[in-house]
C-alpha cells in the first residue's frame, strides 16, 4: 500500500483488550481521500472497537494512530471532530428532548448569537434536503418525537454539515440498517457524491449488496485482525462470506457419537418468533442442546425471553412443558445482586427448597453454594463473600450456578459467555455436555461459532425470524455466516 | 427488530397533524390546570376575581414559583434537589437579620449560598455522586445553620425589599405581573439562548453533548448554581412578604417545588422540562393550596391531602396523552 499525503487516516498495529478479550490484534488500517472504504466481518470481528478508536471514545492500548499525516499523542473525540473525522454510531447521539436545529446546535459550537436557531435550522434542512430529498423533518421538531427511521436521517445530516470545521472522513455504522430501501439508497447515492467531492467514507454494513456495489475497497475483519483488504470489484458475495468465515474444515467435538439422536426423548419447548412467516419452530427435547445463531439483536434474545415468560404465563405462540432458569449475557445490569454474598447470588432461584418454615436455612444455602463452588469451581476463599469479590468470568460461574442448581429443567443462555477467558468457557462447556446428558435441555443464544459446533442444532435468526435450521452434522461457520448475511438480504 | 420493521414499512411522509395534536396537549395541560381551578375559584367565589383578589390570592406564588424554578434547573440536569426548602429558609434567616443589620455581609452570605450550590455541583459531577443524597445532607446543614442564625421566629426584612414587594403595578397584580417575568426571563434562559440547549442537551443525552466537546462538569456547575440564585431570590421575596423570617418558613417547599416542575410538563430524567410550565404549575399548586379549598370551605386538615388529590389528577391526565402518543 502506497502511503502519500492522501492518507487521511492510518492505523499502524492498533491493539485493544478489553479484560481478557483481545478486541484488536495489530490492526492496520490506511483511508484515503476521497475513497470509501468498506469494513465487513461477523459478530465481535472488531469493525466497532477500531471505529471507536478512530473516534476517539476508546483508546488504543498499542499502536501508531496518524491522521492527516500527524501523529495523535493526546487522541479524544474532541481532537477527532476538530480534525474532521465525523462518526455516525448505532446506537443514536441525539440529545432526544433537543430539537434538530439545538442537536445541530450541540455539534457547532460556533452557532452562537441572536440567531443561532434559524442558523442551525438552515444548516440541517439543507444537508437533509440534499441527502433524503423530500424527508419531512423539520428544524423544530424534537427527536423524541421522530420515528427512529428519521432520526438516523437527523443523525447522518448532521455527520455531512460543516461550520468552521471541515469534514474530511465520515464513519457510518450500519447506517442503513434502519432505514427503508428508498431512504437507504437516497443515502447511498449521496455517499458517492461526497466521496466523489474529496470526502472519506467508512462504510460498515451487514448488507453485502451494498457493500459491493458502493465502496471503492473492502477490508474484511475476523477476530480482532484486517484478513483480507482489497478493491471492491475484487471481490464478490461468496468471497466475502469465505474471508469472514475462515476456510479452515468443520470440526466435530470429539464426543458427538455419544449424543442422542434428535427426537428420541419428550419435547420440552416448540416456539415461533413473532416475525417468522413460514412453519419453522424452534424445537427442543430433553437433553439437548439448542443454539441460537445469527448477527446479534436479531430476535434471539426476544425469543429467549418469550420462552422465559411462557413457562409462567402461557402463549399461543410459545409451548413450554418444563421449569425454566434463564442465565443472563450482561452480568452487570440482569445478573448479579452486586450486594450481596456468593451464596446468596447462586441460591435466589432455589428459596423453595432452601426454606424452612418462612425462614431461608442459612446452612442449605450454604451447601448448595458449596456443592456448586467444587462443582464449577469458583475460585473463592469463602463463599459468603460479596459476589463483586469475584472476577468475571467466576461471577458468570455464579450465574451458572445458579441456573443449574435451581429445579429449571431448561436452561435458557442469553450468550453469557461474552468476555469471559477461555478456561472459564471450556469448564462450563463441559458442566453444560454433563447436564445435558442428565436430561437438561440448554437453550444457548451465542455469537461464537465455536460454541455453536458444542450445540446439537442451530437456529440462525435473521431479521427477528430464522431463516436456517442446522443438525449439528450439516454446520458449518459458513453456512450460518451465509444464512445470518444473506438469508433474506431485502436489496 | 419489531419497531425497526415497522419504521420501514411506514410510509415517507406522514400527516403532521396527526402528531402535533398530543404534543400541543401536553404543552397546554398545565395552563389548563389552571384554568380550571380559575374557573373553580370564579364560580365558588367570584369577588375573588379581581385586581386585589389576585394581589392577596398569588401573593405567596411568587417565591413558589421562584423555588420551583430553581427546582427546574436541577431536574434538567436529571438530579434532584431536597434541599431546596430548607435552603429558602436559611436565605429567609440571612435576609431577616444580617442583610437588614449588616448589609455588606448579608449579600457577602448570598452570594456565597449561589457559591456552595455550584460548588455541590461540581461535586455531584465529580464524584458522581447521587443527587438525591447529596442534597438531603445539605438539608439538614441549611436547617442547622437557619437555626442558629435565627433560633426562634422574628428579625425583620429590609425596607427595601418591603417596599419592593408591595408595589402595586396599574392594572396588572404585581404577583401576576412578577410571575410573567420570571416565566420570561427562565424561557429565554434555558429554552433560547445557544448555551440552554447544550444545558438540556446535557440531560438528554450527556455522552452525546461530552463527545460533541462540551464539558459536562461546567454545564452541572451552571445548572446548580442557576438553581441557588432562583433559591436566593425565593427566599428574598419570601420575607418581603411575610416581613420577618423562621428557620422553618420554607419547610413545604421542597415537595411543592418538585410537584410544580412536574405539574408543569417537566420529567424528571431526559432533561424534558418546560420553565413556563413550571412557573404555571406553581401557580396552580398556590391556588389550589389554600385559596380553592378555603372557598371551598374544606377544613385546613383536608388541604394537603386535597392537593395531592389535584395532582394525581394532573398527572395521571398526562400519563394518558402520553400513552396516546406512544401508540401513535
Amino acid at each position: 500500500m502506497t502511503l502519500g499525503a492522501s492518507d487521511i487516516v492510518r492505523l499502524d498495529g492498533v491493539e485493544k483488550r478489553f479484560g481478557a478479550v483481545r478486541a484488536l490484534d495489530s490492526v492496520d488500517l490506511t483511508v484515503q481521500r476521497g475513497e470509501c472504504l468498506s469494513l465487513v466481518g461477523h459478530n465481535g470481528a472488531g469493525k466497532s472497537t477500531l471505529m471507536h478508536i478512530l473516534a476517539g471514545t476508546v483508546a488504543a492500548d498499542r499502536g501508531r494512530v496518524v491522521i492527516g499525516g500527524d501523529e495523535q499523542k493526546a487522541y479524544s473525540p474532541a481532537r477527532a471532530k476538530h480534525l474532521g473525522i465525523r462518526c455516525v454510531f448505532q446506537e443514536l447521539s441525539l440529545c432526544p428532548n433537543l430539537t434538530v436545529a439545538e442537536n445541530t446546535r450541540v455539534f457547532h459550537p460556533v452557532l452562537t448569537g441572536l440567531n443561532w436557531r434559524r442558523k442551525a435550522g438552515a444548516l440541517i434542512t439543507s444537508k437533509l434536503d440534499e441527502i433524503f430529498p423530500g424527508h419531512g423533518v423539520g428544524a423544530s421538531d424534537l427527536i423524541q418525537d421522530l420515528p427512529i427511521a428519521r432520526r438516523q436521517m437527523v443523525e447522518v445530516a448532521r455527520a455531512f454539515t460543516a461550520t468552521d470545521e471541515p469534514v474530511r472522513l465520515v464513519i457510518l455504522d450500519e447506517p442503513t440498517s434502519s432505514l427503508d430501501s428508498h431512504t437507504a439508497g437516497q443515502l447511498l447515492a449521496f455517499m458517492r457524491r461526497a466521496v466523489a467531492n474529496g470526502i472519506s467514507c467508512i462504510f460498515i454494513s451487514h448488507l453485502l449488496g451494498e457493500v459491493l456495489q458502493n465502496s471503492d475497497r473492502i477490508v474484511v475483519m475476523r477476530d480482532g485482525r484486517t484478513i483480507a483488504a482489497d478493491r471492491a470489484e475484487a471481490f464478490d458475495r461468496n468471497r466475502l462470506v469465505t474471508t469472514m468465515g475462515g476456510t479452515e474444515a468443520p470440526t466435530t467435538e470429539a464426543n458427538a457419537g455419544d449424543r442422542l439422536a434428535r427426537g428420541k426423548t419428550p419435547l420440552h419447548v416448540r416456539a415461533r418468533p413473532r416475525q417468522q412467516g413460514g412453519s419453522t419452530d424452534l424445537v427442543a427435547h430433553e437433553g439437548e442442546i439448542i443454539g441460537l445463531a445469527g448477527l446479534a439483536g436479531h430476535g434471539q434474545t426476544d425469543l429467549l425471553l418469550a420462552i422465559f415468560a411462557a413457562a409462567t404465563s402461557p402463549r399461543p405462540d410459545v409451548a413450554v412443558n418444563a421449569t425454566v432458569a434463564l442465565v443472563a449475557g450482561d452480568r452487570q445490569a440482569d445478573g448479579i445482586f452486586p450486594l450481596w454474598s456468593i451464596a446468596e447470588n447462586i441460591g435466589i432461584c432455589s428459596l423453595r427448597k432452601l426454606r424452612q418454615g418462612v425462614l431461608i436455612s442459612r446452612r442449605r444455602e450454604d451447601t448448595l453454594a458449596n456443592f456448586w463452588r467444587d462443582r464449577i469451581k469458583i475460585r473463592t476463599p469463602d463463599i459468603h463473600n460479596n459476589i463483586l469479590s469475584l472476577s468475571g468470568g467466576n461471577q458468570q460461574k455464579a450465574l451458572f450456578a445458579r441456573a443449574l442448581g435451581s429445579e429449571a429443567r431448561i436452561v435458557l443462555m442469553d450468550d453469557p459467555m461474552r468476555g469471559v477467558d477461555v478456561g472459564t468457557k471450556l469448564e462450563v462447556y463441559d458442566l453444560i455436555r454433563e447436564e445435558a446428558r442428565g436430561g437438561r435441555t440448554f437453550i444457548w443464544y451465542t455469537t461464537e461459532t465455536d460454541e455453536l459446533k458444542k450445540c446439537d442444532h442451530v437456529y440462525v435468526f435473521r431479521n427477528g425470524a430464522i431463516v436456517a435450521d442446522l443438525a449439528r452434522g450439516e454446520l458449518t461457520e459458513e453456512k450460518v455466516i451465509q444464512s445470518s448475511f444473506i438469508g433474506t438480504d431485502p436489496r | 427488530m419489531t419497531a425497526k420493521s415497522s419504521v420501514a414499512a411506514r410510509p415517507a411522509f406522514m400527516p403532521f397533524g396527526k402528531t402535533d395534536s398530543p404534543r400541543l396537549l401536553r404543552a397546554l395541560l398545565p395552563a389548563l390546570s389552571l384554568a380550571l381551578v380559575l374557573l373553580a375559584i370564579a364560580w365558588l367565589n367570584q369577588r375573588a376575581i379581581s385586581y386585589f383578589g389576585f394581589t392577596l390570592m398569588l401573593n405567596l406564588a411568587i417565591p413558589i414559583a421562584l423555588a420551583t424554578v430553581a427546582q427546574m434547573f436541577i431536574i434538567t440536569g436529571n438530579d434532584l434537589d431536597l434541599s431546596i426548602g430548607a435552603f429558602v429558609g436559611f436565605v429567609g434567616c440571612v435576609t431577616a437579620t444580617w442583610l437588614r443589620d449588616t448589609p455588606i455581609l448579608g449579600i457577602l452570605t448570598l452570594l456565597g449560598c449561589v457559591g456552595v450550590y455550584a460548588a455541590l455541583g461540581a461535586l455531584i459531577h465529580w464524584r458522581n455522586l447521587p443527587s438525591i443524597v447529596v442534597t438531603l445532607g445539605m438539608n439538614f446543614v441549611w436547617q442547622g445553620l437557619a437555626v442558629l442564625l435565627l433560633p426562634k421566629p422574628g428579625g425583620r426584612a429590609p425596607d427595601w425589599l418591603l417596599a419592593s414587594m408591595s408595589v402595586k403595578p396599574p392594572l396588572v397584580p404585581f404577583p401576576v405581573l412578577a410571575a410573567l417575568i420570571i416565566a420570561a426571563v427562565t424561557y429565554f434562559g434555558l429554552m433560547r439562548t445557544s448555551y440552554g440547549a447544550i444545558l438540556r442537551g446535557s440531560g438528554g443525552n450527556a455522552t452525546a453533548i461530552g463527545r460533541a466537546g462540551w464539558s459536562l462538569l461546567k454545564a452541572k456547575i451552571v445548572l446548580y448554581a442557576c438553581a441557588g440564585l432562583f433559591g436566593v431570590l425565593s427566599g428574598l421575596s419570601l420575607i418581603g412578604i411575610t416581613t420577618s423570617g423562621d428557620a422553618n418558613i420554607g419547610n413545604g417547599y421542597t415537595l411543592l417545588s418538585i410537584a410544580g416542575v412536574i405539574l408543569g410538563g417537566g420529567e424528571f430524567v431526559g432533561g424534558r422540562v418546560s420553565p413556563i410550565g413550571a412557573v404555571i404549575g406553581a401557580l396552580t399548586l398556590a391556588l389550589a393550596a389554600s385559596p380553592l379549598l378555603t372557598f371551598m370551605h374544606l377544613p385546613p386538615d383536608w388541604q394537603v391531602a386535597a392537593n395531592g388529590a389535584i395532582l394525581i389528577v394532573v398527572l395521571a391526565a398526562r400519563a394518558l396523552i402520553s400513552r396516546r402518543e406512544v401508540e401513535q
